[in-house]
């Protein structure tokens, strides 16, 4: 029996600030996560936090981090340096079904930092001829945009829509919540070929969902992403529960028929 | 083997077993109580007989000897990571029927929820169970009977204590050698067969059906205090936690300790965001996990019917009128 809870050490190759609270943190780990995982981050004497994965690359034995600067651990692992250790342990959680995705039309709707955890997901997508790819991204406001230069790229790649809920529309991108720009997507003819990823707060995955249904997608085609607090990971803690689901372990992604049922 | 031993006898099978095993059983600590004036019946070493409270339950259940109140996962310094050593001596804990098979549900947390804890299998490993009958009807609050946890064949030793006598029932051939005394005689372990309390819990309850119900708002009076889940044998949440030495602060600990789905917290995510905050939805969230989503995951149901969640709480919420209740209000529906 191997310890669930003992973690391996990892060495920060690079940090780069995304927006004033979003900072991406490139870590060398021998750990190989599937898009939509999770990883808990830790720092000896302060703690350890679930911390989803930004980007992976497995022959090159990294993983990225988007972390914003909102609790104990967090704060800590911003006042580290490249060179200095932080440790992981995972990956966790289930990932999202990418050969259920592959062949078809996938809409991803992403929301501040929600856009991280479908960065993956993206990345694997993008440049792939058979899966068609349509993007809806929404941040708070021009400065909060995050992965910029990527959003450009994309951008070229497949149709996307950039809102931000206030600010003036620079630069191509839209005003108010994606929500709204729901009804605008362009791939909406016939819907057994498409599947729809929601990832951002709550509200803003209730909503978006409720969008989708409204246009009648059907709610198997809808897929989500929880966030909850959780301290072990491994299905003991019990923090992250909700009815008989442990978000640890069969989430954090969940089917829109699953995820409605989820209650807390 | 099945024997007869009288005090004295059992006694000197206890004095030879502490040798090679740490012996817990519930005993009285007086004034320890939660009220002035009160007595604490809770799990402790002993060595005999006469230092075991037979005459009451306990407050706290035996949970705390496979996972303690605060359990170091490692010590760490700049250089490593250094699990503790666990158990080293072998244990034998003296509990009651419904104790026994609240066991069995944290094992199935522990051992079975696809990954399994090598802290609580290896304690596990050390730990042998004394299964002590219960007389007449149980205590007051008692509904092992409603939870079919009053009997139990899975102990390592069957204990009756009666008419200054011990009735021993030997199941495990590693404990033979400890009761030499005492002659051998047939009986019965004796188990509740009905409670005071009868309980019925509502089969099958989907979560939408009852989670927006009024009567969890007559829980919203619970002050969130967590007693109900720490004295409850099945339990077993808990949260991380690293701390440092403050003479050293290059090395500390991370360890687990405690938690509890009712007190404030507990879902509370970086940033502030919290799921559940009155307190008849955590009420509702814990009697759901107890009687009906755990059941849904593992099979059995989790409670086990000790009523300890009631005996504990300082705002005199019933659990037991809570199933009740849902029954009631679920069985209405159906009609």
């Amino acid at each position: 029996m191997s310890n669930i809870y003992m973690p391996e050490r990892g060495e920060i190759l690079s940090i780069v600030q995304e927006s004033p609270i979003e900072w991406l943190f490139k870590v060398k780990t021998t750990i190989k996560p599937a898009p939509g995982q999770f990883i808990q981050l830790s720092i000896p004497m302060v703690g350890e936090a679930p911390i989803s994965v930004a980007n992976y690359n497995h022959d090159e034995e990294w993983i990225e981090f988007l972390i914003r600067k909102v609790g104990k651990v967090t704060d800590a692992i911003f006042n580290l340096q490249p060179g200095d250790s932080i440790f992981l342990r995972g990956a966790y959680g289930n990932c999202f079904p990418m050969d259920i995705y592959s062949g078809k039309r996938v809409i991803v709707v992403a929301g501040g930092s929600g856009t991280a955890p479908v960065r993956p997901l993206i990345k694997h997508f993008i440049d792939d001829q058979n899966t068609d790819i349509e993007l809806i991204f929404g941040f708070k406001d021009q400065e909060s945009i995050l992965f910029k230069k990527e959003i450009d790229e994309w951008r070229k790649k497949a149709p996307m829509i950039l809102t931000v809920d206030k600010g003036c529309g620079i630069d191509g991108e839209c005003v108010g919540l994606v929500t709204e720009y729901i009804p605008h997507l362009k791939m909406y003819e016939g819907f057994d070929n498409l599947e729809v990823v929601i990832v951002g707060p709550p509200m803003m995955m209730k909503y978006s969902a409720l969008e989708f249904l409204k246009l009648g997608i059907p709610e198997d085609k809808i897929w989500v992403s929880f966030e909850r607090n959780m301290s072990c990971a491994v299905g003991k803690c019990g923090h992250c529960k909700i009815d008989e689901t442990y978000v640890c372990l069969e989430g954090p992604i969940f089917n829109y028929v699953k995820a409605k049922k989820l209650l807390d | 083997m099945k024997k007869l031993l009288t005090n004295d006898e059992f006694n000197t099978a206890l004095l030879s077993l502490s040798k090679e095993y740490d012996i817990y059983a519930p005993v009285t600590l007086p004034f320890k109580g939660t009220f002035s004036d009160t007595d604490l019946v809770k799990y402790e070493k002993i060595t005999k007989l006469e230092e075991i409270n037979l005459k009451d339950k306990s407050y706290y259940s035996a949970k705390e000897i496979l996972l303690p109140i605060r359990q170091t996962i490692f010590y760490f310094n700049e250089n490593e990571f250094k699990k503790p050593e666990g158990r080293t001596k072998k244990a034998l804990v003296l509990l009651r029927s419904c104790d026994l098979h609240a066991i069995e549900r944290v094992d199935n947390i522990y051992l079975n929820n696809k990954f399994a804890d090598e802290y609580y299998a290896d304690a596990k490993k050390m730990v042998k169970f004394a299964v002590i009958g219960c007389p007449g009807k149980g205590w007051e609050s008692c509904f092992c009977a409603s939870m079919g946890t009053n009997t139990t064949e899975n102990y390592n030793l069957g204990l009756t204590f009666k008419d200054g006598a011990v009735y021993t029932h030997i199941k495990d051939e590693e404990l033979n050698e400890f009761f030499n005394d005492g002659k051998e005689e047939e009986f019965q372990m004796e188990f509740v067969t009905e409670n005071v309390e009868k309980v019925t819990v509502p089969e099958n309850i989907e979560l939408e059906d009852i989670i927006n119900d009024e009567m969890w708002r007559d829980y919203d009076r619970c002050i969130k205090c967590g007693r109900c889940n720490f004295v409850c044998p099945t339990c077993t949440c808990f949260t991380t936690q690293d701390i440092f030495n403050r003479d050293n602060s290059k090395t500390g600990e991370r360890r687990r300790v405690w938690a509890s789905c009712h007190v404030d917290g507990f879902t509370t995510m970086a940033g502030g965001h919290e799921f559940r905050q009155k307190s008849g939805d955590r009420m509702r969230f814990k009697v759901m996990h107890k009687i009906s989503d755990y059941k849904k995951r593992f099979g059995t149901h989790m409670c086990i019917g000790c009523g300890r969640c009631d005996d504990a709480c300082p705002e005199y919420i019933s659990y037991i009128n809570c199933i009740n209740k849902l029954s009631k209000k679920l069985g209405d529906n159906n009609e």
